[in-house]
């Protein structure tokens, strides 16, 4: 009963999100704020993570291949397949629920928590939207951070397997360039902004509905992690499904 | 002036105010007093509008909030200026900041009118040197003035304080006392403050509401407080040898 409550009263604080708007000039800082803590101070870490993750995924796929009928290529190819349809859009942004969603999720709540948020509401301020939309609108840019985790992911694939003597550099490359197709693109980007919407709103959701003090603050922002993937995978599935089958 | 009649508010089968009829009047510090879980924090949660009650009625100069549609809710809400217990400020914000935020939000104001505002009101609660400081570098009797200037800021007709010298030594306390005193005659202001410290309501209370269970159990001046013989008020704010000695004393003059 709890779970429905939940699922109801997040899809009412996403309507709310867009009533009684903050004024733009406001807005706009809040919004540039949000791109910097949100999207450019992710940028590192995604960074870090595509290119050994991209690296390790290239090392293991060429070591599972033993079989001297299988061209090199394959390398190249099922790393460039791994990590944009999956690794980048998806578990990038499971890392992100962890970073950026407990980052909202304790922001939010320590402002319960100190009645900031009441101190919002007695100005007659949409404390929802005046905290949660400027979120969901620098997140748009978040294509932006899986668009470099992809190239870095391909990249940090290339130099594992070059360095590592798995296959030529040629070999690697006919294999990203094999049998392309666009709509994965699409695709993974879709997902993305999808993900990029779950990640402002469900730590947001937990932020602002939170009660009590400090320890309450870490609970929730654990249960924003834990909800924030599970919301991830399981529409991960779902486009999926409707997307490529 | 703000009018409460018969005002009641219950969460589940919980009645936490049973029917509070009493009238707060503007230029006076008013001040609501009380047991922990008397209903005091719900009646001012009621009165700022952030509860919604389900009888009775509250009129400020006659407008009943809960009779007005949201653009006049938001009006009047420009009119209301807020200190909390906890001072509530935005820290990610600086002091300057924090003030004129209700400048940026409700008035058309250039910047440089707005900082003339904000140099006022923090000259006013003696805060002149402390713009460029963020709030987790002030001190707790710096946070609560800081928080009394946003109150203040845009000219409020209504001013709320919620424990307004909780966690302040004796004598920061007197000095928030006597400034919430100052500016609710200065500007005329309707002020309700929500306070445990009998300090402030022997200092300022021109006029104090004892709650108990929900109930107003009594009204009076910080003068009426000395001679009443409600035995509730009687227990409630001579509960301490002190407040008993400064009694006897008062009665004895």
């Amino acid at each position: 009963m709890q779970y429905l409550h939940n699922f109801g009263a997040y899809f009412l604080m996403v309507i709310e999100m867009f009533r009684k708007p903050t004024k733009w000039s406001v807005m706009k800082k809040l919004i540039l704020k949000d791109i910097d803590d949100l999207v450019i101070g992710s940028i590192g870490i995604v960074s870090f993570i595509a290119f050994f993750v991209g690296g390790v995924i290239t090392i293991q796929t060429a070591l599972n291949i033993d079989n001297p009928l299988i061209p090199k290529s394959l390398v190249g190819f099922a790393t460039r397949q791994s990590i944009l349809l999956e690794f980048a859009p998806t578990f990038i942004s499971i890392i992100m629920a962890g970073k950026v969603g407990s980052f909202i999720t304790s922001s939010i709540g320590t402002m319960r928590v100190t009645e900031q948020i009441d101190a919002l509401e007695v100005m007659g301020i949409n404390s929802i939207n005046y905290l949660i939309l400027p979120k969901v609108v620098a997140l748009t840019l978040y294509p932006f951070v899986i668009s470099i985790a992809m190239f870095l992911g391909i990249f940090g694939g290339y130099t594992a397997c070059v360095l590592g003597g798995y296959a030529t550099s040629e070999d690697f490359i006919t294999g990203v360039q094999l049998d392309f197709i666009p709509f994965h693109i699409v695709y993974a980007f879709l997902k993305t902004f999808v993900f990029a919407f779950i990640l402002a709103t469900v730590p947001s959701y937990y932020g602002y509905y939170m009660k009590g003090g400090a320890l309450e603050v870490g609970q929730a922002s654990t249960s924003s992690f834990v909800w924030t993937s599970v919301a991830i995978i399981l529409l991960n599935y779902i486009l999926t499904q409707l997307l490529l089958s | 002036m703000i009018e409460v009649k018969d005002l009641q508010k219950s969460f589940g089968e919980n009645h936490i105010l049973k029917g509070v009829t009493t009238t707060f009047e503007a230029g006076k510090t008013n001040l609501i007093i009380g047991q922990s879980g008397s209903g005091k924090t719900v009646f001012l949660k009621c009165l700022l509008g952030l509860f919604d009650y389900e009888k009775g009625s509250i009129s400020y100069d006659g407008r009943v909030f809960a009779q007005l549609s949201e653009a006049e809710k938001r009006t009047m809400r420009a009119d209301i200026g807020m200190v909390f217990q906890g001072s509530a400020l935005f820290d990610s914000m600086t002091i300057a900041e924090n003030v004129m935020f209700p400048l940026r939000m409700f008035t058309n104001q250039s910047k440089s009118e707005m900082q003339d505002r904000v140099d006022f009101v923090l000259n006013r609660v003696n805060l002149s040197d402390a713009h460029n400081k963020m709030p987790s570098e002030a001190s707790g009797g710096m946070q609560k003035r800081v928080a009394i200037a946003r109150a203040i800021v845009n000219k409020p007709k209504y001013l709320f304080c919620d424990e307004p010298n909780s966690g302040l030594d004796p004598k920061t306390s007197i000095v928030i006392d006597n400034l919430i005193k100052e500016i609710t005659e200065e500007y005329n202001i309707t002020t309700v403050i929500n306070s445990h410290d009998m300090n402030s309501v022997m200092e300022i209370g021109e006029k104090i509401v004892f709650l108990q269970l929900g109930l107003k159990e009594w009204e009076g001046t910080r003068h009426d407080i000395f001679k009443t013989e409600n035995k509730a008020v009687t227990d409630f704010v001579y509960s301490s040898n002190l407040f008993k000695k400064v009694r006897k004393m008062y009665l004895t003059e």
